[in-house]
C-alpha cells in the first residue's frame, strides 16, 4: 500500500502511522456527555468498503492525513492534509 | 452412527461405503425459538450447548457461506489458557477444560494436540512480566512453569540462543496450550448439534433484524423471513455489518492479522513457540506445514489479505528465532478479519433491544474460545444471567470504563490493540 502524501507525493505505508477513524477529528464539547462521547471514542460504523481515516506522515513531513480508502481493496481514492479537511 | 477406531477398520474392510453425510441441509422454517446467526465455530458450539445442555430444541444456525467457512477455517489453531487479568483469566481456563473433554463430548476427532506452549523471553524486565503471568495462571488453577535458557534448550535445542541482539534469557512453559484442527471443531460442533435437532441452514444471508417497540420479532434472510424470540449475533470478522441490521453501532474496528504456511515437512518443531522481541508465533501442523503469524498490520481492513511490511517483520524475526527454517518454502499466506475492540478483550452480552445478544470482538483469540463462548452464550440465551466465566464480557464496559481487560497495557482505545 502507498499513500500519496499531499506534502511529499506517494510513499511507502511504512512511513506512516495509523491514527485511527477520521471521526477523530470531530471532537465533542468536554460537557457532551456520556453517550456523545462513549460515541467518539468506542462506536464505530467500521465499513466494508470506504472510509476516511488518519494517517500521520511520521517518518516523512509529520503531517496528519485524511485519507480516503477502500476497507475492501485497500484501493485508496483521495489523500488531503487533515488541518485542510477539518474545515 | 458414532465414530470409533473399530469403525474405521470395517468401513475400510468394505470399501468405506457406509459413511454417511454427518449433518442434515434442511429448509428453513418459519419460526424458531432462537436463531444464531453465523455458522462459524462460536455459532456451532452456541447451538450445541443450546442442545445439549439447556435441552432446547427449535434452533436455528443461518450461515450465510458454508459452515466453518469464516475465522475458524482461516486461523493458527492455538489453544491456551494463559491470560492474566481477571475475565479473561477465568474464562479461557474454563474454555481450555472444555477443549480437554472436547472429543469425548462430540465424539469427533478435534486433533487436539496439548503439545505445550513456550513464550520465550530475552531480558530481564520481560522475565519479571512472564514471572507475574505465570502466577496468575497458577492462582486461576492452570499450569505454568518458568524455565531458563537450559530448560528451553531441552525442549528446544534449534533455536539461535547466541544471538546477538536477543538473546534467549528462557520461557514460560504451558504445558495444556497446544493446538487443534480447526475445521474438525467446526465440523464436531456441526454434527452434534445437527444430531440434536438443530437446523443448520447454509447460504442464508441475513438482510434484515425485525424489531418491534424495542424486542426482536425474527430475521429477514435470502432464503424468506424467518421469525424468532431470540436472536444471537455471532458473526466476528462481520459484527459491525450485522449489528448494523439492528440499528447498532458496536466497539469494534476490524483489522487484519496474517498468517502463514509452509510446505509439509518432517516433525521438526513439536511446541507452540513464541517469539519475545518480535511478532512471530509457530506450531507444525500435523500434517507437516510450518504454521506461522505475527501482528496485526493495524490498519482497518476487510481485504482478507495484509500487506508486506508485517510479512517482512515476521519472515525477519522467525529467521533471528529460528534460522533453521530458513529454507522451508512458503505455500500461502492470508488474512483473517479480526473483530478489534478497544482494550483487546470479546463481548458477549445481552444488548438493549430485548431478546438479541451479541458474541463478538474476539480480537486474535477466537480460536480457543470456541468451546468456552459458545457454552457461556448458551448459557445467557437459555438463562438470561451471565455465565459467571464470561461475566466480565460486557458490552458497556467502554462506556462506563469500568471492568476493561486491556491485557497489553497499551491503553483502551481502538488503532492500540
Amino acid at each position: 500500500m502507498r499513500i500519496n502524501c499531499p506534502v511529499c507525493g506517494e510513499r511507502d505505508r511504512r512511513e506512516f502511522y495509523y491514527g485511527g477513524d477520521a471521526v477523530a477529528m470531530h471532537r465533542p464539547a468536554p460537557d457532551a456527555g456520556v453517550e456523545v462521547w462513549d460515541s467518539y471514542v468506542h462506536l464505530r460504523e467500521n465499513p466494508a468498503g470506504q472510509t476516511r481515516d488518519l494517517w500521520h506522515h511520521e517518518a516523512g513531513c509529520g503531517a496528519w492525513l485524511v485519507v480516503t480508502r477502500n476497507t475492501v481493496t485497500h484501493a485508496i481514492s483521495d489523500v488531503a492534509l487533515a488541518k485542510e479537511a477539518k474545515r | 452412527m458414532g465414530y470409533s477406531g473399530f469403525r474405521v477398520i470395517k468401513e475400510g474392510l468394505f470399501g468405506q461405503k457406509g459413511w454417511k453425510p454427518v449433518w442434515r441441509n434442511p429448509e428453513p422454517k418459519a419460526e424458531y425459538d432462537i436463531v444464531i446467526i453465523g455458522g462459524g465455530g462460536h455459532g456451532l458450539s452456541t447451538a450445541f450447548y443450546l442442545a445439549k445442555e439447556h435441552g432446547l430444541k427449535n434452533i436455528a444456525v443461518l450461515e450465510k457461506g458454508y459452515l466453518g467457512g469464516g475465522n475458524v477455517g482461516r486461523n493458527t489453531t492455538i489453544v491456551r489458557a494463559n491470560y492474566q487479568l481477571p475475565g479473561n483469566s477465568e474464562f479461557y481456563s474454563h474454555s481450555l477444560k472444555l477443549w480437554e473433554n472436547l472429543e469425548n463430548e462430540l465424539n469427533y476427532n478435534v486433533m487436539h494436540s496439548q503439545r505445550g506452549l513456550i513464550n520465550l523471553f530475552h531480558s530481564d524486565g520481560q522475565r519479571d512480566a512472564f514471572v507475574r503471568r505465570g502466577n496468575a495462571m497458577i492462582n486461576q488453577g492452570d499450569d505454568a512453569e518458568l524455565l531458563d535458557r537450559d530448560g528451553v534448550r531441552k525442549h528446544l535445542p534449534y533455536l539461535d540462543f547466541e544471538n546477538t541482539r536477543f538473546p534467549i534469557y528462557g520461557g514460560l512453559l504451558h504445558r495444556r496450550g497446544g493446538t487443534a484442527r480447526h475445521d474438525a471443531v467446526a465440523w464436531g460442533y456441526a454434527r452434534g448439534a445437527d444430531q440434536r435437532g438443530v437446523d443448520l441452514i447454509q447460504n442464508c444471508e441475513v438482510t434484515g433484524i425485525d424489531i418491534e417497540n424495542g424486542v426482536v420479532k425474527g430475521v429477514q434472510t435470502t432464503r424468506g423471513a424467518i421469525r424468532a424470540k431470540k436472536v444471537a449475533i455471532v458473526t466476528a470478522g462481520r459484527s459491525g455489518q450485522v449489528a448494523a441490521l439492528a440499528g447498532m453501532r458496536l466497539p469494534i474496528e476490524s483489522h487484519i492479522l496474517q498468517a502463514f504456511v509452509t510446505e509439509g515437512l518432517k516433525p521438526v518443531i513439536d511446541h507452540v513457540v513464541s517469539f519475545g522481541m518480535g511478532h512471530f508465533y509457530i506450531s507444525q501442523s500435523d500434517k507437516g506445514g510450518l504454521v506461522f503469524g505475527g501482528d496485526l498490520d493495524f490498519y482497518s481492513s476487510y481485504a482478507s489479505r495484509g500487506n508486506l511490511p508485517m510479512k517482512e517483520h515476521v519472515m525477519d524475526a522467525a529467521m533471528t528465532l529460528m534460522p533453521m527454517i530458513g529454507k522451508a518454502k512458503v505455500l500461502r499466506s492470508w488474512g483473517g478479519i479480526m473483530d478489534m475492540t478497544p482494550d483487546g478483550s470479546p463481548i458477549i452480552d445481552k444488548t438493549h433491544i430485548e431478546g438479541l445478544f451479541v458474541d463478538c470482538g474476539w480480537c486474535y483469540g477466537g480460536f480457543k474460545a470456541v468451546p468456552g463462548s459458545g457454552f457461556s452464550l448458551a448459557h445467557l440465551i437459555a438463562t438470561g444471567n451471565h455465565h459467571e466465566p464470561a461475566a466480565k464480557f460486557r458490552l458497556d464496559r467502554f462506556r462506563t470504563g469500568r471492568g476493561l481487560m486491556d491485557e497489553e497495557g497499551t491503553g483502551a482505545q481502538h488503532n492500540l490493540h
